[in-house]
Parts: structure tokens; sequence; C-alpha cells
């Protein structure tokens, strides 16, 4: 295949529209992806990052636009692409029935490759997944974790040069989830390149080196995660839950601190004012004492760079089934 | 490099198929191989019912039948209509979980196996089973002495023929199926009147002159016809169409399945 060893995009997207229904849901989106990298698509549910990911990996017709992935079109070369891809899709989709070293075996095979020959990888896999000790046991007996774990040790089997993971730690309980990012950080030290998908702004701070703001199909942002923290909304943040006439107070303390701010946005009854200054902000607070439940100064996170964007928060809170 | 625009249409659909398809056949054997007692028994005991029910019980009031006893006179249709049953169970429910419940199509395309790979891989196991639960039949009856003819040796032709149908059949109807209840429909409207009028339990000729016709475009009158004629040594005058409208089914119903799973997943 014509990859192209020195080409330093895997992906290059532009221009890239998803129709369904005549309803754009990914509408025109343009991002490069570098090799070696992990790069973050960072957006809400029904942002557009699964159809996004889908069209990398050819299961979804491109609308319109134009789509590349390791040299190849998207559209039309997608079984070339595929070669050398590893998948770990939002569902969990490995097989119940089998046992976990069956699964790696049956992936194998997908991939042409012959078990027998690989075993030593796929055993070097499963060790580096923390799988080992579950070798035979059947898939349907493993936990939520385990489970991603095993998925994502398949999408490794053919070493892929771009390993997509869609909202890899989605369903999983906090526990396990910070097991999995410190396992994909093993992953990322191996300089493969990574797609990633997620709504939870810890893990894309955690694990990505770049990333997009997605919303409604379109880009709102793109950067490293703390360059975009340092534009938006500068380090810190003061939270203030007011407990009457935000908006007038919200008015009131933005003139009056001006030199002190980046910005603010209220929802509800919370006013988070940017700063670089947070301590003289807080001292120089106390003369005007507004009412408050409470006041929390802390520092800023993508979570107040989508807030600022797109006036919503990105994830409720961080508690899922 | 230029703008694509991509427009999947029926006329320009070019199947994507190589050897990756005996993959995919491989891991439905591997899986079976955890539960093949229980499915091989259930398959088995359905037609050994009807077997004894008709074929002894109800048969002994019925005189013979072309020249052959009530009983000898079923049992290949029986043999024929298992095929049928095996095949249309694993490619309407089987396949069905397989796709929408355990999303190994959706797992197994992100590898270079391509979707029509897996269906055909699907459809093959369809006719694996076929033939290998029809053998076992076919078995049975040559030692309860029903077998009367060498020719019988060429029955599992017509079974990996019929499995291929079924499993084609079923396969269009699961690519098409929003839940497991519209598979109801399935086997009460398709296949049970199949079962019923293909000549298993009298000859066709008794129907009126249209539900002889209608029985030409059921793939299990041909099966019978020619399980039958294999079974008994006495191929019927028209054998050779019964061969050659079974395969002409297999061409025919080759691209539906592949086509509407496509339009089904790649979306
Ligand atoms: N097959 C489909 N048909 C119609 N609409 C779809 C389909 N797949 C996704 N969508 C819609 O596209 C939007 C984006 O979905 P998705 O890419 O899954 O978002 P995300 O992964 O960011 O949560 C959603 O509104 C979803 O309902
Ligand atoms: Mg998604």
């Amino acid at each position: 295949m014509q990859e192209g060893p020195v080409s330093r995009e895997i992906i290059v997207a532009r221009d890239l529209v998803k129709h369904y229904n005549g309803r754009a849901v990914v509408d025109g989106i343009s991002f490069q992806v570098y090799r070696g990298e992990c790069f973050g698509l960072l957006g809400p549910n029904g942002a557009g990052k699964t159809t996004t990911v889908k069209m990398v990996y050819g299961l979804s017709p491109i609308s319109a636009g134009e789509l590349t992935v390791l040299g190849l079109h998207a559209g039309s070369q997608s079984r070339e692409i595929r070669k050398h891809l590893g998948v770990v899709s939002q569902d969990n989709n490995l097989d119940p029935d089998l046992t976990v070293w069956e699964n790696m075996e049956m992936f194998a095979r997908y991939y042409g490759l012959r078990p027998a020959h690989i075993a030593a990888r796929l055993r070097q896999l499963l060790d580096l997944m923390d799988l080992s000790s579950a070798a035979h046991a059947r898939v349907e007996t493993l936990s939520g974790g385990m489970k991603r774990r095993l998925a994502i040790a398949r999408s490794l089997i053919n070493n892929p040069q771009l390993l997509i993971l869609d909202e890899p730690t989605t369903g999983l309980d906090p526990q396990a989830r910070h097991l999995l990012w410190q396992q994909l950080r093993e992953i990322k030290e191996q300089k493969i390149t990574i797609l990633l998908t997620t709504h939870y702004l810890e893990e894309a701070t955690k694990l990505c080196d770049r990333l997009v703001i997605m919303d409604r199909g379109r880009i709102l942002e793109e950067g490293e995660p703390s360059a975009l923290v340092a534009k938006h909304v500068g380090p810190q943040v003061l939270e203030l839950g007011l407990k009457e006439d935000p908006p007038a107070w919200q008015e009131a303390l933005t003139g009056r601190f001006a030199h002190l701010l980046k910005g603010s946005w209220l929802l509800g009854d919370t006013l988070y004012l940017y700063t670089d200054g947070g301590n003289r902000l807080l001292q120089e607070l106390q003369e005007l004492a507004p009412p408050c439940h409470y006041h929390l100064l802390r520092a800023a996170t993508l979570e107040d760079v989508f807030l600022k964007l797109t006036g919503k928060e990105l994830a409720p809170a961080d508690v899922e089934a | 490099m230029s703008r694509h625009k991509i427009k999947s249409s029926p006329l320009l659909f070019r199947p994507e198929i190589s050897s990756r398809f005996l993959v995919v056949l491989q891991r439905n054997l591997l899986v079976y191989t955890k539960y093949w007692r229980s499915s091989m028994m259930f398959n088995f005991v359905e037609p050994m019912l009807y077997l004894a029910a008709l074929g002894v019980g109800l048969g002994a009031y019925i005189p013979r039948i072309e020249g052959m006893s009530y009983l000898e006179f079923i049992a290949p249709g029986l043999l024929a209509s298992s095929t049928m049953w095996a095949t249309s169970f694993e490619c309407t429910y089987g396949s069905f979980i397989r796709l929408q419940v355990q999303k190994s199509y959706h797992a197994i395309i992100t590898t270079p196996v391509s979707l029509d790979e897996v269906v055909l891989g699907d459809i093959a196991f369809g006719a694996f089973k076929s033939i290998l639960y029809g053998s076992v039949i076919l078995l049975v009856f040559l030692l309860l002495g029903l077998v009367s003819s060498p020719l019988a040796l060429f029955v599992p032709l017509v079974m990996l023929l019929s499995g291929l149908v079924f499993a084609q059949l079923s396969m269009i109807w699961t690519s098409l199926a929003p839940n497991f209840e519209i598979f109801a429909y399935y086997f009460t409207l398709l296949l049970t009147p199949m079962f019923l009028f293909s000549g298993i339990f009298f000859p066709v000729e008794t129907l009126p002159l249209m539900a002889r016709y209608l029985a030409w475009l059921m793939p299990l009158f041909h099966t019978v016809q020619l399980c039958r004629g294999l079974v008994s040594g006495q191929l019927p005058a028209g054998f050779i169409f019964n061969l050659l409208a079974l395969l002409l089914f297999v061409l025919v119903l080759f691209l539906p399945p592949l086509l509407l799973m496509r339009r089904r997943l790649i979306q």
C-alpha cells in the first residue's frame, strides 16, 4: 500500500459532512491527526463523534468532503485501511460464548494472522491489559472493566498504525475507569497513534495531546488541552453560588473587576468568573460581599472551556450505570 | 485528491467477497462446538415425532402411495423439511442474535473482513447445519430400513442446495427484522405452509392445478422431490428441473441478503 512512511498525517479530514435523513449530524469538520499523537474528539452525546470515527473506519459512507486515512481514501479503500486499524467501538461487541483467549484468536484470524504464529504476542497483549489470569474464562463472566480491556487487547492484535477508541470508559465505574486510563497511558507510550472520542473532560485532559471540541456536528475549538484552557478561561475559576438576583450581580462584579477577569458565565444561580488572579479577586470581593451560598476558587478545566463556548455543561456528574 | 461522492445504488452493487468468509464460518463452528449436543437433539427429535405419529400411526390407515408405504413416502420428505427448519432457525434467530444482541457483525467488520463475507459466513454455516442434521437423520433412516437406494449418497448435495436457499431466504428476513417477534411471521406464514404443501404428506398432484404451479415456487417442494427420488431410487421424471430450480433459487437469492444487510449496517 502507498501509506507513505514519511507522511506525518495519519488522518486528514476536510469539510467532512454526514447527512442522516437530510440532517447534517457531522457538519463540515476539518482536522488532522498526526503520527504518534493521541487526538481527541470531545463533545456531548449526539455531537457526531461516533459518526465521525465510523467514517474513518469505513462503516459510514461520507456524504461530502474528503477523508484520507493512512494516505488512503476512506470511502473506497476502507478494507485496505482497516488492515492497519484497531477499533474499539462504543458498544461491547465481544463474543460472549467464547473465552478470552478464543476471542483473541478469532480476531487474529479476521486479520489474516495465524494464532499459532503469534501466540506470544497474544499473551503479551493479555498481559498488558491485565487479563492473563482470565485467559480461559468465558467472556460472559467478566466484569465491565475486564470486557473493555479485552476489547482493547483485541484491537491491538494487528499492530495497528491507528487505534480508534470510541468512548473507551463510558459505562465503567470510576475505579475501573482510572485503571483503564493508566493502561491507556501505557499504550500511548508505545507511540501508537490514537483517535479517542469521549464526553469526559477528565479523560480528554489526561490522555489527549490535542483535541477538538465538537458540538452538534461542528468543531468549536482545536488545540492542546492546557492551551485551550489558557486561551479561553485562564488558569483559575471562581465559582459563586449566588443567593439573590444573579444577573444583576454578574453585571456588577464583571464591571467592577474587569481588570482581573477573562470572562464570566452565569448558569442558573452559579456565576463562573474566569481569572488569572484568583486570590486577589477573592480578597477584593470581600469588600462587595455578594450574598453567596458558597464560593469556590479552583483550577480551570476543559469543562469551563466547554461551558464558555457552548453555554452548557458537557457531562452530567461523573457517575453512570 | 478529488472529491468522491459515494452513493449506494443496487445497480452499482459490487460484492466484496474473498475466502475470508471462511473465517466467519470458522467462528460459528467454534461457538457451535460448545452447544452442539442440545442443538442437535432439538432438531433431531421433531422429525422423528412426525415419523412416528404420521408414518407409523396414521400410516396404518393409508394405502400405498406411488408404490411406497406411507412411512416410506413421508420419511424423505421429513428429511428434506428437517434441513429447512435447521437452517432457518440458525439464520433467523441465530444470526439475529449475532447481529443485534452480540453485535458480532459490527465487531467483525471493523477488521479487514467485509460485511458481505460476514453474511456469507452465516449462510455457509446455515448450509453446514442443513448437511449435518440432514445426514444424521438420513443415517437413522438407513438404520430403520427406510433407505432403499445407493442413490441416497447424493442426498447431501440436495441438503447443500436446500441449506443455501433457506439460509439466503432467512438472512433476507433477518436483515429486515426490527425485533425477534417478526420471525414468528416468517415461520408461520412462509415456512409452515411450505412444510404442509410441498408434497411431504401427500403428492402435490392431489392439489388443484393452481396450487401445483405454486408448489414450483417453493424450494422445499424441489428438495422433497429430489430426496424422495434419491432415497427410494425412483427419480421423478422431471428431477433435473427440480435440481435446476434449486440452483436458480440459489443464484437469484445470492445478492439480496448482502445488499439488504449493507443497507442495514453501513449507514
Ligand atoms: N444511523 C443513524 N440514522 C439516523 N441518525 C443517526 C444515525 N446514527 C447517528 N445518528 C444521529 O446522529 C447524531 C450524532 O450521533 P453520534 O455520532 O452517535 O454522536 P456521539 O457519538 O457524539 O454521541 C445523533 O443525533 C444521532 O441520533
Ligand atoms: Mg458515540
